[in-house]
């Protein structure tokens, strides 16, 4: 198991990663979510020896790492440009880190031969890497990694460099080729469908510091703040005040609201956000509580439904909800929101922050 | 228990340190090698020894030398931008066939020898040449009708045959990354095709124009082995008074000054041609769009093209061909028969290079200065291995000290050949160094003159290794040693042959340094061929011209081989 311990890394005079702590237990794929510049790719290099942190721990087990040089850890990391060696083949490639293991020449041969198979690239064990397509040289980056059998196999942004329909026909295989293997695995992506394709738990990173660790279900149902929620596009966020608890009532540039909170109540006169998901808005027949009006301003049809925008008031110049039937422009349209579907948030960042 | 083991680690792992680290020893040799013997000469004036003072030096000694310097530069300079830019025209703009071979053989005066070059004019143009033995036997004439050598026209044209191809890469390379569309922006605004060409493809040709042409001036300035043989005694530059004050008429102090007056000259050269190559690099705004070469279409074009190709061809191929033809062709009366022309194809030269003939006035057999070149050249090749590579990777250390070091490093090309043979005979000819050493000397010589070109070829290899490839061969499992053998060595391969082939050539092939260090007992090649040449006798001569064809031969094998492994989208040079 794998124990990253209070790291704490600079980056030219300026903190990049703040006491970071986390776990990555066997057979456990991890996904570490973040803008670029978030440190995610410094964090894996410190994990994989690569580079120091000003200070933490790197613990395998009850092993302390720091003092372990990178070639000594036996970390399998798959770095973002692949970086294949160009003067050797596909199979050659393969083969490095079981040959900088001393394995005998016949179980190279057929490790190499298995890990083309595992890849469906089992002809192309002669070509040179330099003559493979983006998608090739992906499988081959990662047959290379995981050919030595490491403790942990790092992956760093592995399809960033491709195009959307061979990422997610790479990313299916990418799940198949680490559910059959076991190993455990931190991935690291900015992408956050990605992350909800890959992962068991999922960890966001932001500002140097874990904001929210769990499977990818939780980040939807309960992100632990407004930054969170407006990283994963989850809907509407209004700042308001809370007015009163029982039930909990804020007062926003909508109006009063009355919301419900997943975290330890708030107290009076507290400032919050309040995350409205465009899919939760309801049609209002009679006036009832979280009542909302306001005029289309924009329209767009997505399939299973219509996005429509509105406006409110001059506070609230755009809110986003989902309905069944399309609307005119410049109509007014009443919606309402059940108590319990408008989350009450702590404020994080003003990220997406309306008001 | 790591907090107390990291400080130490750090410290190995500062920048600075590792770039102190990897200096050392380059260090230690260029400031032993190069910066003593400098030095010896600045000291060489205020040693009261010599009984030398300022105040007997008669300025014409320094002026009259300068002033022929200048005069040939500025006109060999001018000339060869005559052949280059419109060579630079047709490499950018036109594919005909033949322009592979044609690029190649501009690739050719870069590394072929001095001696080479004045030996393959000799065999065409001098008094034993081509043109005049077959105006002799046309018009049977007594005496050669055409004076080439000893002329000045000869340095001339031998200068535009060494530098038109700087230009012509230079300029070429500029020309053809030029966006067109800026040309035919100024078109659709209301220029004239001459208009737009003076407007805009000019000024942005100019930067690397001006840089090709103080780089062409610098080499004419410097220019020493073909104004000695081809030029002769009346034509006194810079270098040449040099050797001759220093090395005939034993006034050190005169050539020291001069010197001194030289290295000012060729740094001040050097200094503004760095300003102008950092200063005038405009940014291109987009990605750029270029046109491919294409075939030339109409009459006139055509007619151009034609002519430039045929100029070029015989320019750089006539004496060279004619040197190697020379070389294997008998057409002189053989000894004592007198008017009675031996005629044909004979391979008598090279057979006598292995004969250490009596009555000649070497020591040794030509095959022996071959040898001590070839002895001379590998040593130099390792040397220059060993310290560019050092070089190379403290260079790839971020660290302020390398904007210190580098220049110090780069400052042998700005000195030239002869400034350092006579600061090394001033300094190490004397206790406690001493004749003896003299051979150990050469190769470190030829090693001070090649390690820019090596650093130059070797540093950008290793830049463009990229850091991730030695990171993922670490996490594989890759001691750091390992790394270098599995990941540094076998990229820097191509560039490591590259660079020890331009270590051997210019071992093989310098003269400046070595006229100098030399010592008869271990010629080498170049001074055999000189010595050779101006020899009377077909046999001396055939015997140089063989010689100067293997010199030859060795250069362009080593051209075929770097073009062969030249990293693909990169220029030779």
């Amino acid at each position: 198991m794998l124990t990253v311990k209070q790291i704490d890394k600079n980056y030219e005079g300026r903190p990049l990663l703040r006491a970071v702590n986390f776990e990555v237990a066997s057979d456990e794929t991890v996904c570490l979510l973040g803008a670029s510049g978030s440190g995610k790719s410094t964090l894996l290099r410190i994990i994989a020896g690569l580079e120091a942190a000003e200070s933490g721990e790197i613990l395998w087990d009850d092993w302390i790492l720091s003092d372990t040089p990178a070639h000594q850890r036996n970390f399998g990391l798959m770095f973002q440009d692949y970086a294949l060696f160009p003067h050797r083949t596909v199979a050659e490639n393969i083969a490095f880190g079981l040959r900088m293991q001393n394995r005998p020449k016949d179980e190279i041969k057929a490790k190499v031969h298995a890990a083309l198979e595992t890849i469906n690239m089992a002809g192309f064990a002669d070509r040179k890497v330099t003559e493979l397509s983006g998608g090739e040289q992906q499988r081959v980056a990662l047959a290379r990694a995981l050919a030595p059998e490491p403790r942990l196999l790092m992956l760093d942004e592995p399809l960033g460099a491709l195009d959307r329909a061979l990422r997610e026909q790479l990313s299916h295989e990418l799940r198949r080729i680490l559910r059959e293997t076991g190993i455990p695995a931190i991935y690291v992506t900015h992408d956050q469908e990605e992350a909800f394709a890959i992962a068991d738990r999922l960890l966001l990173l932001h500002d140097g510091v874990i904001l929210q660790s769990g499977p990818p279900h939780e980040f939807f149902r309960h992100p632990r703040n407004a930054w969170v929620a407006g990283f994963f596009g989850l809907g509407n966020l209004v700042a308001g005040t809370v007015t009163g608890l029982e039930p909990l009532t804020l007062t926003t540039p909508l109006g009063l609201i009355e919301a419900h909170s997943d975290n330890p109540p708030p107290q009076v006169g507290e400032k919050k956000t309040l995350l409205f998901r465009p899919g939760d808005a309801l049609p209002v027949t009679n006036p009832a509580v979280n009542a909302i009006s306001g005029i289309v301003i924009d329209q767009v049809f997505q399939g299973e439904n219509y996005r429509l925008t509105l406006k409110v008031n001059d506070d609230v110049p755009s809110f986003e909800i989902f309905t069944k039937e399309p609307a005119a422009i410049g109509a007014e349209i009443k919606i309402s929101f059940n108590p319990n579907d408008v989350l009450c948030l702590n404020q994080g960042e003003s990220h997406d922050l309306i008001a | 228990m790591t907090s107390q083991t990291r400080p130490a680690r750090r410290w190995i792992k500062s920048p600075t340190w590792r770039a102190i680290l990897f200096w050392v020893v380059p260090a230690a040799f260029l400031g032993f090698f190069f910066y003593q013997p400098l030095l010896a000469l600045f000291r060489l004036l205020v040693s009261p020894d010599w009984g030398f003072s300022l105040v007997e030096l008669d300025w014409r000694d320094l002026w009259e030398p300068l002033k022929f310097t200048l005069f040939q530069a500025t006109l060999s300079t001018l000339l060869t931008l005559m052949v280059g830019i419109p060579g630079a025209w047709l490499f950018s703009h036109f594919t005909f066939p033949g322009k592979k071979t044609l690029k190649l053989l501009t690739t050719l005066p870069f590394i072929l020898p001095t001696v080479v070059v004045a030996a393959g004019f000799n065999a065409l143009l001098g008094p034993r040449g081509w043109v005049n033995l077959g105006l002799m036997a046309l018009v049977n004439l007594d005496t050669p009708p055409v004076q080439f050598l000893n002329t000045f026209g000869a340095i001339l044209v031998a200068h535009v045959f060494y530098n038109s191809t700087i230009i012509i890469r230079v300029v070429s390379n500029a020309w053809s990354r030029q966006d067109i569309r800026l040309g035919q922006a100024a078109r659709v605004l209301g220029a004239s095709p001459w208009c737009a060409f003076r407007e805009v493809t000019l000024p942005l040709l100019w930067p690397s124009i001006l840089a090709g042409t103080l780089l062409v001036f610098l080499f004419n300035f410097t220019s020493f082995g073909v104004i000695l043989m081809l030029g002769g005694p009346q034509f006194t530059t810079l270098e040449v008074d040099i050797y001759i004050q220093a090395l005939h008429l034993l006034n050190l102090p005169l050539a020291s000054i001069l010197s001194i007056l030289q290295l000012v000259c060729t740094l001040g050269i050097t200094v503004i041609h760095n300003r102008l190559s950092t200063r005038d690099e405009l940014p291109q705004t987009h990605r750029s769009q270029t046109i491919p070469p294409r075939r030339p279409t109409h009459g006139w074009e055509r007619l151009v093209v034609v002519i430039l190709i045929v100029t070029l061809f015989t320019l750089l191929v006539s004496p060279l061909a004619a040197l190697a033809f020379r070389s294997v062709v008998k057409l002189d009366p053989d000894r004592g028969e007198r008017g009675d022309i031996q005629q044909g194809f004979t391979l008598q030269y090279y057979r006598e290079l292995w004969v250490n003939r009596t009555g000649s006035l070497f020591y040794v057999a030509p095959i022996e200065a071959a040898k001590n070149s070839l002895v001379f050249a590998l040593i130099t090749i390792a040397l220059t291995m060993v310290l560019g590579l050092l070089v190379a990777y403290a260079l790839r250390q971020k660290t302020a000290l390398n904007q210190v070091l580098d220049p110090l490093m780069m400052l042998p090309l700005g000195a030239s050949a002869i400034t350092l043979g006579l600061g090394f005979i001033l300094f190490f000819n004397r206790p406690p160094f001493s004749n003896f050493t003299f051979p150990i000397l050469l190769p470190i010589a030829h090693s001070l003159v090649a390690l820019p070109f090596v650093v130059r070829t070797l540093a950008p290899a290793l830049q463009s290794i990229p850091q991730s490839l030695r990171n993922a061969a670490r996490v594989l499992g890759a001691s750091p040693l390992r790394v270098w053998w599995e990941v540094d060595l076998p990229l820097m391969a191509p560039s490591l042959l590259v660079s020890a082939i331009f270590a051997l050539t210019i071992s093989l092939g310098e003269f400046g340094a070595t006229t100098f260090l030399t010592r008869p007992e271990y010629p080498t090649l170049p001074i055999a061929i000189y010595r050779y040449i101006s020899q009377p006798g077909a046999l001396n001569y055939g015997q140089a011209l063989a010689m100067s064809t293997l010199l030859m031969l060795v250069c362009a094998g080593g051209i075929l081989i770097m073009d062969h492994f030249r990293m693909p989208g990169k220029d030779l040079f």
